[in-house]
Parts: C-alpha cells; structure tokens; sequence
C-alpha cells in the first residue's frame, strides 16, 4: 500500500463524563475533523482493560485513543489515575512487542472541549499516517 | 487382561523435561498408575518408536499427555499423529497449556535465534559458521532435520486439546486427580483446566497480610531484598502474579519464599493474562502525576516477559511483531 493510499484505522475508547460529551460538543458545533476514528463509548477511561487494547492492535488498529476527564476530574473519583498508570505501563511494553509508543495515546478531554477533541483527532490522525500502517501479523501461521 | 486395561501415552515437545520428572516424582503412586493402565508410547522411558504409534488404530490410545510448546516441524507431526491415535489429549504442564517458558522466544524469530546461537554468543565457537540446515548431503546420503518455526506454538493452536494440567511443572495432586478422574470416566466439560478457577491470592497463606489498599512506590527484583517470609509480596514491593494466577499449585514458589510467576496460567474469565495483570499492578502504582508514574514504570525491567513469563504464545498479540522481509 503506498502512503498517499494509507487511510490509518483508528480506535478511540472515550468516556462517558468527559470526552464523549466532548467529542459530541465537536460534532453539534459543526466542527470538522479526521474521519478515521472509530469511538467506543466507556463509563470511565479507568474501564479500559488492557485486552482491549492488545485486542484492537491485533484486529487491525493501526493506533488506539483512550480519553477521559482531566486528572481531578474523574466521575468515579481516580478511574483516570488508574487509566494513566496503565497507559504508561502499557505503552513500554507494547515496545517489546514491536508497537511504537506513538501509536497508542492517551488525552484528556473534557465536556467542553470539543475543540481540543478535534485537535486530538486531527493530529493523531495525522501522525500515525507519517508512522505508516501497523500491519499487525503476529502469531499467523507464517512458516 | 492387559489388553482391557486402557492405553496411555506420554511425549514431550519444546520443553525442558521437568514435566517427565513430575510422572516420575509420583513415586508409589506411579505403580498404582501402571496397575491401572498400559502404558504405550513414551519416549523419554520406554523403548516404542513412532511406527509402534503409526501401526495402532485410531482412537486406540484412550489418553496421551503431551507436554511441551510445538517449536518443529518434528513435534507438529508427532502431535497430531498422537491425536489420531487418542480419544483425549491432555495437555501436560504449563509449555503445552499456554507455550511456557519456550514461548518467551516469541520476542525474537528463526533468523534472530539462529544469529544468537551459532554465531554471538559468547561461548560460540563456530569458526566455520555453519548454521543447521534442514537437508544436507554428506557420503551421498541425504540427511534431514525438522524445521525451526518462526513462532512457538501452545498445543492447542497445533490440535485439538480435551483437557489441561497447568503447571510447571504439575504438581502430583493434580495429575493423581486428573489420571483418576479419566480411569473413572467422571471428567468435567471438554476444555476444562484442571485445578480450581480462582486465584492464587484467594488461597494465599500471605492474603492476610496484605493491606486493605495496596499502594507500591519502589520496585524491587527479589535479589534486591531480603523478603520476609510472611507478607505478601506485592506489599513488599516485589512482583507476585498471584492476582492474575489460577490457584491450585499447592504455593510451592510462595512456601520458597519467592513470589508467584504465573505458570498455572489464568482464570476461565480472563483471556490475556499478562494484560490483566498489567491492568491490576498498574493499579496500586503510588502516584497520580504523569512524571511520577513514568519514573516507576522506568524502574519495571522487561514488563512483557514478567507478565508473559509463562503464556506469551497464547497471549492475544502471541508475539512480536515480525519484521518485513525486504
């Protein structure tokens, strides 16, 4: 596939409170952004589990979103808390596992920052394209 | 009369052959055993060779515990002509159940493997560099070996599998249990783990001492601190998969006073163990600022092969991502 051709495939998990509102906010407002997100709406980014992640790089997911309110402003009190340590953690061992760390992001975004989502979106679209697709080929009988 | 009693097979595939041991760490119960069944095909102790195998009917062998992940073209055949031949497989220990400690090597490939160990290693002394090659000709004779997969495989991803022993190895209660659950016919649903399906804390002798929150600043590798034998690990510091682990071991590591690496495998719940258990121990990581987290997740040293120590073929990445031929 050449790179003009290259439509990245992108999964977003966004929560409920925050930033599906936000992202909701963007779209009554009329803003346009990158089409090439595929939201998934959560109760909180603390509900992420890391299957679903490690599931949507395997199923094709050239990048994965995971967006909630900003630190302090957590529904269920610390769920984003909880949501940063694992992308952090995540994030390095995915490495091993050959994924750039760009391709798995973590944002936050509130109610009323449907222009930030746009942003988000724009941007992380933009910069997986640079990256190229992920291409994900683990575990196939390949011998 | 031997000919009622049913048969039974034993082979062994990638592994390092502490799951034979375990057969014979039975001890007097492994006569009870033998009493019970005929013993077929088992290579590690008895003299039957694989045409012995091939000439038997299918379905002939009533059981045949593999253990072992499948590395070779070798293994691949031996374990489905084992199928075949058998009415249940039974895979044996924790390489065969979820591609064990043999599976790490799915963090490299063939070529990278191959590279390391006919050429860089240290106590590599191969002047010539020759590398194994599957077919070569030496007096006019051809000569053959098996093929190196890219991947290692758990048993299951090569054939079908009735039942699990988790374990590295499994400890003799659970094989006792498995083999007389068999002989009896009284067997759980097809596809079943054999050990209870909750987790190791939930039987842990330590649970008791674990804090009602559990909050971890500093890491530490179990030579970096003398452990006290009595509180749980996770509350000292150190990594314990016990959380992410199914129970059933007996806490032979937990008694030794080192912490739980997983090898029983996960719960019937949970697909990605090593996930899951990032999920959890990213968790009660003590800090809240971005800076902070990242300077305690820099102090955890080879995540994935800490959290996939024992089930990184049957994890749902299953390996690294292979690079592109050019």
């Amino acid at each position: 596939m050449s790179q003009q051709a290259f439509e990245p495939k992108l999964v977003g998990f966004l929560c409920n409170w925050c930033s599906y509102t936000g992202a909701d906010l963007a779209g009554t407002a009329r803003m346009t952004y990158a089409p090439n997100l595929r939201i998934i709406r959560v109760m909180c980014s603390g509900r992420v589990d890391p299957q679903f992640v490690l599931k949507a790089f395997q199923e094709g997911a050239d990048g994965v979103l995971i967006s909630g309110c900003h630190p302090g402003d957590c529904h269920y009190q610390e769920g984003n808390y909880k949501a940063l340590r694992r992308h952090r953690l995540l994030s390095k061992m995915l490495e091993q596992f050959g994924i750039e760390k760009e391709r798995f992001r973590l944002e936050w975004v509130s109610a009323a920052e449907g222009a930030k989502f746009q942003k988000v979106c724009n941007e992380f679209t933009e910069q997986i394209r640079k990256l190229g697709p992920l291409s994900w080929n683990g575990g196939k009988k390949n011998e | 009369m031997s000919d009622q009693k049913p048969k039974v097979a034993f082979y062994w595939c990638a592994s390092c052959g502490g799951c034979e041991e375990a057969v014979i760490d039975l001890a007097e119960d492994i006569l009870k055993v033998v009493e019970a069944v005929d013993i077929v095909f088992w290579p590690v102790a008895l003299d039957f060779k694989k045409s012995d195998v091939e000439a038997m009917e299918d379905g002939s062998i009533a059981v045949s515990f593999i253990n072992g992940a499948v590395r070779l073209s070798e293994q691949e055949e031996m374990v489905k002509l084992l199928r075949r031949k058998s009415q249940l497989v039974v895979a044996f220990g924790s390489c065969a159940h979820l591609g064990g400690i043999p599976g790490l090597a799915n963090f490299w490939d063939k070529e990278s493997i191959f590279n390391r160990a006919y050429h860089t290693t240290p106590s590599t002394d191969n002047p010539e560099g020759v590398v194994p090659q599957e077919k070569c000709t030496i007096d006019g004779k051809e000569l053959y070996l098996p093929s190196f997969f890219n991947t290692v495989y758990a048993l299951d991803q090569v054939i079908d599998v009735d039942y699990y022993l988790p374990g590295c190895a499994p400890p003799r209660d659970l094989i006792m249990n498995a083999v007389q659950a068999i002989l009896e016919g009284n067997l759980p649903p097809k596809g079943s783990v054999l050990s209870p399906n909750k987790a190791l804390c939930e039987d842990c002798d330590r649970n008791d001492t674990k804090p009602e929150k559990l909050a971890i600043k500093d890491i530490k590798r179990p030579w970096e601190v003398i452990l006290d034998p009595e509180v749980c690990f996770l509350a000292q510091g150190v990594i314990c998969l016990g959380p992410a682990t199914r129970t059933g071991c007996g806490q032979r590591c937990i008694s030794a006073n080192m912490p739980c690496r997983g090898c029983f495998g996960p719960t019937d719940q949970v697909i990605d163990m090593g996930a899951k258990f990032l999920a959890a121990f990213a968790s009660i990581l003590d800090a809240d600022d971005e800076s902070e987290v990242e300077k305690i997740v820099e102090t955890i040293v080879d995540p994935a092969g800490t959290f996939y120590r024992f089930s990184l073929p049957t994890s749902i990445l299953r390996r690294r991502k292979m690079e592109e031929k050019r």
